[in-house]
């Protein structure tokens, strides 16, 4: 028991971050499930973490309404932006994505209610370990039924063959509106997670960088199934750790591993067909 | 009894005329043929009569209702499915997978039932799944409903783009060169499978190279040439008719 304090109150924070990962890595799964590449989760992120340390802060709100809104205010920006920005596919989307988040990151650096660059300060520590456990086990139960509902069936849909799928009765806007707007709910509470667990947050954590690590994780771990996000946000969150006897180096050992598994392994790490072909020959031996 | 029909219609992209004041009435419960030359403006009728393109001119009523403006999806679930020309079946979907996507407006169940798996959203799954399999054991693919798509060859590739389409419910069936890359004997089979798509009182209607199968398998023919309708009738008229012959084989003094 004591072995497990001891671990516990030296990796807790580097275990609370895999759990925020992982949630982010869940919500981009989303929009990529139904083939949106989409740029703008880092930006929600912040909106949701931003509305929610606010609401602390300034109003004394209970904790779980301040995460409800933590999610709902990035609900509400993605379906206003969503329903232009979804008619473009590919690059583009991502080009337009990539511009919301950068203004969300300009707006938030501008404002006086935010703090503007110096960020916000003391916001009280009232995110608690099992809080995130309890939100990852929820979201991966709830994504996990929805990927084998007739929600997730048109989402592979869509992302296969969007004529073919039009034309099997799926209303495919709505579809894909419905994958962005959830992916922002789950990147805002996130969010709001993490802002109750930093004690500061700043406009810079929301930005570029930020978003290419999220999809990062995700493409990285693959997205063939729920387990390759988390798997994703785990190794990248890790991996500089793990390399932290490389000193100097260690950044350029974390890029090139990175490169080798995208050379090698296209699909992700966890491709499940890869992995199911793998065991069907194993157990034919 | 006419269960769609194009009226007057016209599609032109930019300067390009594709179609040209095209009239005709395909009737319910019976196989109807569009044929006619490469780049004679078939599939166009199809993507326009599917929601995918707008008719410039004229208009398609399909039971009574008139087709313009509809989004594809909601056509689809007035009763129009159709088969591509080129598959398009997901393949990275398993067979059963495939068709229970064609059933996605039958199965309906909220988001609260979904995340709590009621025994109604669970019926409703198992029920789909159970028909998803019907479908495909009457094309004889059940034996392979949790392969993914990718596995099959060519002419099952089609029988499940048939089977999927027919998921949807369809009370009209489109068959775009249904036969297209078969051989003789798999040719027939497929015919066999259509008349049998009709006698179960679908109506169909396909658009088809091949003169052979379209002459011993519709009970209707209309002839498309350069966007313009030159023929209609029953298959023999068809066959004697001398614009069908001249648009078909040119004309004798071409030759000279």
């Amino acid at each position: 028991m004591e072995g497990f304090s001891d671990f516990w109150s030296t990796y807790s924070t580097l275990i609370f971050t895999v759990g925020i990962h992982a949630l982010l890595a869940l919500s981009i799964w989303l929009t990529l499930a139904c083939g949106l590449l989409s740029l703008a989760n880092a930006a929600f992120m912040g909106i949701g973490a931003y509305t929610a340390a606010l609401l602390t802060v300034n109003l004394g709100w209970p904790f779980p309404v301040v995460l409800a809104a933590g999610a709902l205010a990035p609900v509400l920006v993605a379906l206003t932006i969503g329903v232009p920005t979804l008619r473009l596919s590919g690059v583009y989307l991502a080009m337009a994505t990539l511009a919301f988040g950068e203004v969300s990151r300009v707006i938030i650096l501008n404002l006086d209610v935010t703090g503007g660059p110096e960020g916000l300060n003391g916001i009280p520590l009232v995110t608690e370990g099992w809080h995130i456990v309890l939100v990852l086990a929820v979201v991966g139960y709830g994504l996990a039924r929805l990927r084998r509902s007739r929600v997730g069936r048109a989402f592979e849909a869509i992302k296969e063959d969007e004529v073919a799928a039009r034309l099997m009765g799926i209303n495919v806007d709505r579809h894909k509106l419905f994958a962005f707007t959830l992916g922002a709910g789950l990147a805002g509470l996130a969010g709001a997670l993490n802002a109750h667990y930093t004690f500061f947050i700043s406009p810079r954590e929301y930005g570029f960088e930020n978003a290419v690590d999220i999809l990062t994780m995700t493409v990285l771990g693959g997205i063939s199934s729920l387990i390759g996000p988390v798997l994703g946000a785990t190794i990248l969150t890790l991996l500089p750790e793990l390399l932290r006897f490389l000193h100097d180096y260690r950044l350029a050992v974390n890029g090139v591993i990175l490169i080798l598994v995208v050379l090698f392994l296209p699909t992700g790490l966890w491709d499940s067909r890869r992995i199911r072909a793998w065991f069907a020959g194993r157990s034919q031996k | 009894m006419s269960m769609l029909s194009i009226r007057n219609v016209g599609k032109h992209f930019g300067g390009l005329q594709v179609l040209q004041d095209v009239s005709f009435e395909v009737p319910g419960g019976s196989i109807f043929g569009l044929i006619g030359p490469n780049g004679a403006g078939k599939t166009t009728v199809f993507n326009l009569v599917t929601g995918l393109l707008q008719a410039s001119a004229g208009t398609i009523v399909f039971q009574g209702r008139d087709l313009a403006g509809e989004a594809p999806h909601l056509i689809t679930r007035l009763g129009i499915a159709r088969t591509f020309q080129n598959i398009r079946i997901f393949k990275e979907m398993t067979l059963l997978e495939n068709v229970m996507v064609g059933m996605h407006h039958l199965v309906d169940y909220g988001p609260v039932a979904l995340f709590f798996a009621t025994p109604t959203c669970r019926e409703a799954e198992r029920r789909a799944r159970e028909r998803a399999l019907e479908l495909l054991s009457w094309v004889k693919l059940d034996h392979k409903a949790l392969l993914t798509a990718d596995n099959l060859s060519y002419g099952e590739q089609r029988k499940l783009e048939f089977a999927r389409a027919l998921a949807t419910e369809p009370k009209l069936l489109l068959l775009d060169e249904p036969v297209a890359g078969m051989n003789p004997a798999e040719k027939d089979v497929l015919m066999d499978e259509i008349r049998n798509i009709r006698d179960r009182g679908y109506g169909v209607f396909l658009i088809e190279h091949d003169m052979r199968f379209v002459m011993g398998l519709c009970d209707r023919i209309a002839v498309l040439n350069f966007g313009r309708i030159i023929a209609e009738g029953a298959p023999e008229e068809i066959r004697n008719h001398p614009d069908v012959i001249e648009a078909y084989l040119g004309r004798e003094d071409d030759a000279a």
